[in-house]
């Protein structure tokens, strides 16, 4: 409570703070001979008493919330009894967590030791002096750091520079944010990865056929060994994978071809916007379409000619997963094939080839790295495409390729490994690592690859 | 005289009322719309008749009367936006392509009208071949940009046949020696000049009767250019050409006569020479002493 208030009046301050120094700025440099005397702007010397009165105080509050609960700890151990100091560092970690939750206002996991509630009691209000002693500090600190920039203001002081400093280190320390999460993420998956590697060999996981990653929670449970053989997985992603690209290349490539090369220019400024849109579509409203509507009526449609077609089948996914890819095919197919230079049709056309020559002949082989590029873009998002296949395609890793039958992929295990309550150091959740590297692996490579050949295709025409 | 006796047999269509003169000199108003000189010839290969061009609703050229010669390279010079490459678009119906591009008037080829509704513009545009200003060869290895026209057009399935095309092309284009070495290599790969031949070898290996160009070399380099402008003196042994240039230089030393347009019209024609040693215009006149353009 106190904090939220202190923050306030923080801000307070350093608004404050910035409206002095501007005004401080603009007084200097009357006295010396008008605005141009001054090194930066006036703003600039506002802007920096207002982060010489808030960095400080930021930073003592910063620190003192990291060690604000091992200095208060260390305080309150002294009066507890002496029979508690004697625990084993185990059960006395219990006690500390005991008077923790109780200072939080959560219940107690035992019955109420009056020991502990004494402590607790004088954790709050050693907190709440504490509180109250950093608050003065922070404040102290604010205004004499203030004082001193405000003072030393005069024309010489480099106030442009110091605050340019200071942002650069702000967006700096921004995306060095972004990038440590996202090298921690890899990281993080890549050590539970090992883990699982320790307790199932690398080679039995690429190579093995069966996965059934169901352990026995009990020893003397049957048929719940667990193998975690990855090919049916693999088959399966790349089965459906596949089909998504089956349907969505000669689509998405076809209307891309409309869209830039036959259509009118106007009908193109509106469908081409509209196609992107398909792409905003939620994927789960895609997996619906797929289990209530597609599935079905595959099922169906096999049972009519007297085939055997499970109600989940790989076919369906595929085809659903296709249809949402084509939007990224054609719209970036579209814009590679529409940045293919007029001069190049021309030049097929007075020689005599007819529009779809052209478009064959030339204008697809000069657009295609980019096309390409495109395609495997889509491909990766099919890859890491999971909705869909959940609710479509099932759960059971088959291995087979035939599309007709359930089969899974790499996302949809991923997710099944990991719902429900699970043992966070059993093969079976530890699997779901190994599968998301895998994964991680394959979808960087492709990426890698799109993108290395979209660049291509760009130097060829700038 | 003679020759206004030939141009006042020809039914000239009312012209829309247009002072595009007036800004230079109204006295000139009425003479400028007539053609200066004869632009009718014994045995013309392409004939243009009252040929006026619209782009939407404006005129870009009008009432234009001229024939392209058997073997002569026909220069058409003015300042820009006058209208020449419209009229070299009409040719070969490139203009089919601009939208909202019309063409009125009749525009033959040995004796048959182009724009009539029978007319199929592919085979039209094999006879009538375009070598544009900017060279825009295929992003494909040098064989296969020459080979690129017979193939389309089925000429051969014979590929001796098609090697032979390819080389008898490259060399009317003065182009074979260079590139004899390296014809899968890409022909986006070689300097601008080259590129410029091989587009005039492309163009060459469908056999046109007429080859169109549109500032061939204003593009390129003047060594270049020379290379060019030999090329085109020896092409007109087998075609006919029409060029657009903005170099007057150009069109004395490659063409035997000369068209010169101001603003949408046919101003004067005659041979080059007369053209330019003795134009009979004032336009004409102020245009090639570079008074204005
Ligand atoms: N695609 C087009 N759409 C509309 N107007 C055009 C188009 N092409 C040319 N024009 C107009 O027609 C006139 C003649 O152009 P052009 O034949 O290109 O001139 P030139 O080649 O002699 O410089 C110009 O006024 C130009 O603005
Ligand atoms: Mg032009």
């Amino acid at each position: 409570m106190i904090y939220s208030f202190l923050l306030l009046i923080i801000l307070l301050l350093g608004a404050s703070a910035y409206f002095l120094g501007t005004a401080r700025a603009v007084a200097v440099s009357q006295q010396t001979g008008g605005m141009r005397s001054l090194h930066s702007l006036p703003s600039h010397y506002g802007a920096l008493t207002a982060l010489g009165c808030v960095l400080p105080a930021l930073i003592i509050y910063a620190l003192w919330q990291i060690a604000e609960p091992m200095i208060l700890t260390s305080m309150i151990k002294g009066n507890l009894p002496a029979e508690m100091l004697k625990l084993s560092a185990n059960e006395f970690g219990l006690v500390l967590n005991d008077i923790r939750n109780m200072v939080a206002g959560n219940t107690l996991s035992g019955t109420g030791n009056p020991a502990v509630m004494a402590a607790a009691e004088q954790y709050i209000s050693l907190q709440t002096s504490a509180g109250r002693i950093v608050s003065m500090v922070i404040l102290v600190t604010m205004c004499v750091s203030a004082a001193t920039i405000y003072s030393r203001i005069d024309i010489h002081l480099r106030a442009r520079n110091i605050v340019e400093g200071l942002i650069k280190i702000a967006i700096i320390a921004c995306s060095a944010v972004a990038i440590f999460t996202t090298i921690g993420i890899v990281l993080s998956v890549l050590f539970e990865a090992i883990r699982f590697f320790k307790i199932i060999p690398l080679q039995d996981f690429i190579l093995g056929l069966t996965w059934s990653p169901q352990t026995a929670i009990r020893a003397d449970q049957v048929g719940s060994s667990g193998a975690f053989g990855a090919v049916p997985i693999f088959v399966g992603t790349t089965l459906i994978a596949l089909i998504a690209m089956a349907v969505a290349i000669p689509i998405g490539l076809l209307s891309a071809i409309y869209l830039s090369e036959y259509a009118h220019p106007k009908f193109r400024a509106t469908a081409k916007p509209l196609m992107e849109i398909l792409a905003g579509i939620p994927t789960v409203v895609y997996g619906f379409f797929a289990a209530l509507t597609v599935a079905p009526f595959i099922r169906d449609l096999g049972m009519s000619v007297h085939l055997d077609v499970s109600s989940e089948s790989a076919l369906a996914a595929g085809l659903v997963m296709g249809i949402m890819i084509i939007p990224f095919v054609s719209s970036l197919s579209e814009d590679v094939l529409h940045a293919v230079p007029q001069s190049l049709r021309d030049g097929s056309l007075a020689l005599g080839a007819t529009q779809f020559e052209t478009v064959k002949n030339v204008v697809v082989p000069a657009a295609l790295p980019g096309i390409v590029g495109g395609i495997l873009l889509a491909v990766s998002r099919a890859i890491g495409e999971t909705m869909i296949v959940v609710m479509a395609a099932g759960l059971s890793a088959n291995l087979t390729f035939n599309p007709l039958e359930t089969v899974t992929t790499v996302t949809v295990q991923i997710v099944t490994l990991l719902v429900g309550d699970q043992e966070f150091d059993s093969p079976k959740t530890l699997a779901a690592f190994a599968l998301g590297l895998v994964l991680f692996f394959f979808t960087l490579c492709l990426n890698i690859i799109a993108i290395r050949v979209v660049q291509k295709y760009r130097e060829q025409y700038e | 005289m003679e020759l206004t006796s030939h141009l006042a047999s020809q039914s000239f269509p009312t012209l829309p009322t247009y002072d595009f003169a007036a800004s230079l000199d109204k006295t000139e108003t009425q003479a400028a719309r007539q053609t200066v000189g004869n632009p009718f010839l014994e045995n013309p290969r392409m004939t243009c008749r009252d040929v006026a061009v619209f782009y939407g609703e404006k005129e870009a050229i009008r009432g234009i009367n001229i024939d392209v010669g058997c073997n002569e390279v026909l220069a058409m010079i003015g300042p820009s936006g006058c209208g020449k490459s419209t009229l070299l678009r009409c040719l070969n119906r490139m203009n089919d392509t601009v939208p909202g591009c019309r063409v009125e008037g009749e525009i033959c080829l040995d004796g048959e009208n182009i724009y009539d509704p029978s007319v199929d513009v592919v085979p039209l545009r094999a006879r009538v071949g375009m070598v544009f200003q900017k060279p825009n060869p295929f992003p494909k290895s040098i064989f296969d940009n020459v080979a690129y026209g017979p193939k389309i057009h089925g000429f051969t399935t014979d590929k001796a046949e098609l090697d032979n095309i390819v080389e008898t092309s490259l060399i009317k284009a003065g182009l074979w020696e260079e590139v004899k070495d390296r014809l899968q290599e890409p022909g986006t790969g070689l300097s601008g000049g080259q590129q410029q031949r091989l587009c005039i070898a492309r163009a060459i290996a469908v056999s046109p009767e007429v080859i169109l160009m549109d500032e061939p070399c204003s593009a390129l380099d003047p060594i270049a250019t020379a290379k060019i402008e030999e090329l085109i003196a020896e092409l007109r042994e087998q075609f006919s050409i029409v060029i657009v240039t903005h170099a007057m230089q150009q069109a004395s030393r490659v063409s035997q006569r000369t068209a010169y347009f101001h603003l949408g019209d046919l101003i004067e024609v005659g041979p080059t020479e007369r053209i330019f040693t003795n134009p009979r215009h004032r336009l004409t006149e102020d245009y090639i002493t570079g008074r204005f353009g």
